[in-house]
This record gives C-alpha cells, structure tokens and sequence, in this order.
C-alpha cells in the first residue's frame, strides 16, 4: 500500500496503521529499544508490494517476431499474386468438398483398421507365444521397409500377379468352392484402403507397444494378485495408463495420415490433394488452388488437436494431482479476474474496512 | 496356535466386511520348495507349515529368498521343486496320482483370491480412485454389485482410517494412505491368507506407524498373515512366529521373544545386530 497521500483515503488509512500496528510493535518494545518510528513501519510490512523484474530482450524479441508476423499478414492481403478471388471460388466447389470428403473417408477407415490390427500386432509382440511373436515381428518389419507408393501400386495391380482370387484346394489354383476376378475385387478404392491399413498397422503396433511397455511390472502383478482376469487386466488396468503414451503419438500418426492419403493419387482416386493438382493443371493458377488444400489440411488438424487435447486430458487423471485448466475454462477465469476487477475499483475503500478487524485481532 | 485367543472382544462384526470365519481356514503348506534363477538358487528344500490365523513374520538380510517365498505361496512365482498349498489345495496345480497338472490361467486367478497380497510399493492403479481400486476386483470378478461393492468398499476404507479419501486418487495421497489402501484394496476379497512384501519399507519413517497400526488391527481378524518385513520391533509385537531366513534356507523359527531375544544360529546373531 502506498503511503497516505490526499483525500478522503488518508483518514482510513490512518485508522488501519494504528490498528495493526497496535499489537505488533508490542513484543519489539520488549526485545529493543521503544523507537518511535516503529508503527508505520510495521503497518506497512505487512502490504509490501512484490516488483517482478522487467525482462526487456524478451519484450524485444516479442516485439520484432509481431512485426514479422504482422509484415507477412499484411503481405497476405495486399499481394494480388494470392489470388484470394480463385481461393474462394474453389474453396467449397464440389470438387473439392467431394475430394476433401474421400481423404477424410480414408484417414477413418485406414486409421481404424489400422489402429486396430496395431493393436493385435502389439499384443502379439507381446506375448509369450515365439510363433506369434515373430509373424508380428515380421509384419511390422515389412511393412515398414515397403514404401507406401510401391504397395499401393502392387495392390492395384494384383491382378497382374495373381489372376484369380478363390477358394479351392490348397496350393493348387483350382477353386472350386469360389473365385473372383482380381481387377474386379480389388478396386483402386480397395488397394488404397489395403495399402493405408496394412502400412499404418505396422506403424501403430509399434507405438501401442511402446505404450503397454511404458506402464509399471508392478499393475500387472497387483492385478494378477487380485485375480482379475485376463480381458479385465488388459482393458481396465493396462490399456487406460499405456493410453497415456499411446495419444499424443497416435495423434501425429492420424494427422500424418490425413495428409499421407495423398498418395493414392498413384492409383487415381480423387481425394483432396489429387483434385486440387487436377484442377491447377487445367487453369495454371497453382498457388492458390494448393492454398485451397493447405487450409483444408488445416482446418482438419486443428480440430484433430482440439480432440487430442481432450482426450488426453481424460487419460491424464490420477496421473497428475490436478488437472490443468482447459482453454476454455482458462479464457471464463481470465474473464471473471478481469470483470472481479472492474467490479472492485471503485469499492478498494470499503474492502479493507471489512479486514481491519481481522488485522486488529491478530 | 489358536485363533480364538487373537479375536478380541471389541472386534465389531459390523463395520468389518471380514466374514466371520471358521478358524480352521488359511492354513498354508510349504513343502520341498526350491527355486533358483539360473545358476542362483534363491530357495532351497524350504519346509514351512503356517497355521490358520498365524501371523508369522519372515525375516532375513535382502537376497535371502523371503520375497520370492511369499510370492510362492500366491503362484506369482512358480516353484521348481516342491508344493504349496492353501487348506490342502494347490494355487497354480492340479494333483492327479503323483503328477501336478498345471492349471489354466483362468482357474489360477480363481483360487489366486483366496490370497491377498500387500506390495512394497503399493502398486495402486493411478488412473483409478481409493474407491475404484478396491471395488475392481469384487465387481470383475461377478463376487458383488456395484452397490454392495461399493459399501463394502466404504466399510473397508472406514476401518484404515480413510473415509474422507474415497474419491482421490493414489498420486492425492500420502504413501502411508495409500498403503493402507492397498490392505483394503486385499481385504474387499475376504482372502484365507494376506501377504505383506515389506509392505513399510518404501514409507517416509513418520509414516511408517500408521500402515503398522492397520496391519495390527488385521491380527485380530483371524485371517493368517505372512509378512516379510524389516520392522524388527513390529515383528516381535504382532507375530506369533519368526521365520529367519538367509540364503534360501529357513535357518531358525520360533517365537520372536526366543528367535529375536536369543538367536541361536550365529548369522542370525549377525544379522539382528546390525538392523537393531
């Protein structure tokens, strides 16, 4: 608290000082000599302010990043070359909404086959069994060294090396019980959806690995002490607490996802990015059309990270003793201090009035 | 032994969600137990009978095989040579003629529950509360509804002390509260037989009083207890029996006044003088 200056404030003031000054000198009379000047002193010990210190290189370096920002922003408008008039016109054109509609299509399917037969392929490289063990082993090793264009193109083209798909005798080609046409069976659709799957599979198995790894020997023995079964052990004790590991790389993996379905391009198929390349081709106006795409990328990631931030939220409980604020909860505080005080300047006078007998008692 | 002499009057059979028990329950049979880690052997020829409602101690310089002994009796250790049984059944085995069989794992966790066990480090699920931990177990394995697990669990938490801790999690607590949750997380399956792993020794001294206090209280129950532990003087107040083991092998036993006052193997002097 400032000393007492002019006004109406002095009075009070003056009544504080006295108060609480009143008791604490007390034992100080006893321990020196009674000085005089002591009261003020004493009263005023008890409101010192708190001075953060100024860091200047940090408000510089704020201050020079706004301003490239703000330069780029304004680059962003004034360039005529961004033709922002053909973004528009694109950016909801049913081309795009439908190629956009196909790269989300295949991010969930390939991303739910693939997180789930991850899943089984962990497990498997898990457990106990050296057969099961190495056939997931081996998967995820193939997989892994395939790149995803060779698989694609090998999937379309199946046909090529195997004709017919049946059921029959066992390495023999007579299938007597049923047969397919390859071309026909395996779409370009298909071998994308195959090619996605089977690729993210052997990248998931390895991070839902990581993340049974990562919880305690300790849960699996006190459940096993327990005697909770298998499915429960798995499910209710291991699952939530390897998740915690498991979704901040899931995540990444997704969202690599959504932009790595742009390479089914390889086998035709019209999703968002192969659309956007077909529709510069014909008009030349490249920048702005692969705008259209990055801004939809965009838009897709942020509520990706939005859902990521949530969700890891949730699995974040007992593992922190609290859980911090969401945004939103954050940005209803920030309001409510700000509005508290508003609320509060013009009563200052009368808050401390309802301490002092609190400062006088002690 | 007799159980009828640790049932103290003042037991309330109301606030305990113990069963009341026939006292010829929990009776554990260790015969011919050995086990060795490659070229390690950690228990060699181990025979120890446990009687029902006994409370007995092991103790014994670290690497001595007690740890590995006690996890024997619940089948988180499989034996090399030699048996284990509660009331004249075996955990992890069938016995056919002269061939044990063993068991599916499903069958294991079953008669697993006859026995609780309390771990050095607690070993409470983090993601889950003081209440859901205890009731996990009763509710997955069909014993009990959701309500009554639930009350059953409240009972249980009511009697270490922790009533007002139900809803926190682990990481809320302190390590001597979430010890004593662990017990009540081993009591909600009303077990023969409670297994403590030296269940102070990762417990800031100061709390270190209050899990004993709780396992003292469980002495009174009537269930048998074997517990590994470090706590020398907890040892000789609670224990009916002290087991002295040192390199895989049960050197001396007997009751803490004779073993603890009076060893008479000299590793046993050895080792009592430098923990005392």
């Amino acid at each position: 608290m400032t000393p007492p200056e002019t006004g109406a404030p002095v009075q009070y003031r003056t009544s504080v000082t006295t108060d609480a000054a009143a008791p604490t000198p007390a034992p100080i009379v006893v321990n020196s000599e009674p000085a005089a000047p002591q009261a003020p002193d004493a009263g005023a010990r008890a409101q010192l302010e708190v001075v953060h210190p100024k860091h200047w290189t940090r408000w510089i370096l704020s201050a020079v990043a706004v301003f490239f920002v703000a330069q780029f922003l304004w680059s962003l408008v004034t360039n005529g070359q961004y033709r922002w008039d053909v973004f528009a016109e694109f950016f909801f054109s049913d081309a795009v909404v439908k190629g956009l509609g196909l790269t989300l299509w295949l991010t969930v399917i390939a991303g739910a086959v693939g997180f789930a037969l991850g899943g089984l392929l962990a497990v498997a490289r898990l457990s106990k069994s050296p057969l099961l063990n190495s056939l997931a082993w081996s998967f995820i090793w193939f997989f892994r060294s395939v790149p995803l264009v060779v698989q694609l193109v090998v999937w379309y083209n199946l046909g090529y090396l195997y004709p017919q798909l049946g059921l029959g005798w066992p390495f023999t080609t007579d299938f007597w019980f049923a047969s397919f046409e390859t071309v026909t069976l395996i779409s370009s659709f298909a071998a994308a959806v195959l090619g996605l799957s089977l690729h993210q599979a052997a990248y998931s198995a390895e991070i839902i690995r990581a993340g049974i790894l990562s919880v305690d020997q300790g849960q699996l023995e006190a459940a096993a002490a327990l005697g909770l079964p298998r499915r429960v052990r798995f499910f209710r004790i291991i699952l939530p607490q390897a998740a915690r590991a498991i979704v901040p790389n899931a995540f990444n993996e997704v969202i690599g996802l959504v932009k790595g379905t742009s390479v089914v391009f390889v086998v035709a198929l019209p999703e968002l990015f192969y659309t956007v390349q077909v529709v510069y081709n014909r008009n030349q106006l490249v920048i702005p059309l692969l705008l259209v795409a990055v801004v939809w990328y965009a838009i897709i990631t942020t509520v990706l990270s939005i859902a990521q931030f949530y969700i890891e939220r949730r699995f974040s409980r007992g593992a922190l003793r609290v859980l911090p604020p969401t945004p939103i909860q954050r940005a209803t505080g920030w309001v409510r201090t700000q509005w508290a005080r508003l609320d509060d300047t013009p009563s200052v006078a009368d808050e401390p009035a309802i301490d002092t007998p609190t400062v006088a008692a002690r | 032994m007799t159980t009828t002499t640790r049932l103290a009057p003042s037991f309330d059979e109301n606030i305990t969600a113990a069963p009341s028990r026939r006292s010829t329950d929990g009776l554990v049979e260790i015969s011919g137990v050995s086990k060795s880690y490659g070229p390690h052997e950690v228990l060699h020829d181990i025979d120890l009978t446990i009687e029902p409602g006994e409370v007995v101690a092991l103790l014994g310089p670290s690497g001595s095989g007690k740890s590995t002994l006690l996890r024997a009796i619940n089948h988180l250790e499989s034996v090399d040579r030699g048996s284990v049984t509660i009331d004249g059944q075996y955990i992890g085995y069938e016995r056919r003629g002269d061939k044990l069989y063993e068991l599916h794992e499903k069958e294991v966790l079953k008669r697993r529950t006859q026995v609780g066990m309390v771990f050095q480090n607690f070993n409470l699920f983090p993601h889950l509360t003081a209440i859901e931990n205890i009731v996990e177990a009763p509710i997955a394995l069909g014993r009990l509804s959701k309500t009554d697990a639930r009350e059953l669990a409240l009972g249980l938490l009511a009697r270490v002390g922790l009533s007002d801790k139900a809803d926190h999690y682990p990481r809320q607590l302190s390590g001597g509260q979430q010890q004593r949750v662990a017990i009540a997380r081993a009591l909600a399956l009303k077990p023969k037989v409670l297994l403590f792993d030296e269940p102070t020794s990762a417990l800031d001294p100061e709390l270190v009083g209050e899990v004993l206090a709780v396992i003292g209280e469980l002495t009174k129950l009537g269930t048998t207890l074997v517990i590994v532990t470090h706590e020398i003087g907890f040892a000789r107040e609670v224990a009916d029996r002290v087991v002295f083991l040192d390199g895989g092998r049960v050197l001396e036993q007997g009751t803490p006044a004779r073993v603890l006052l009076h060893p008479q193997h000299p590793r046993t002097q050895d080792f009592l003088r430098k923990v005392l």
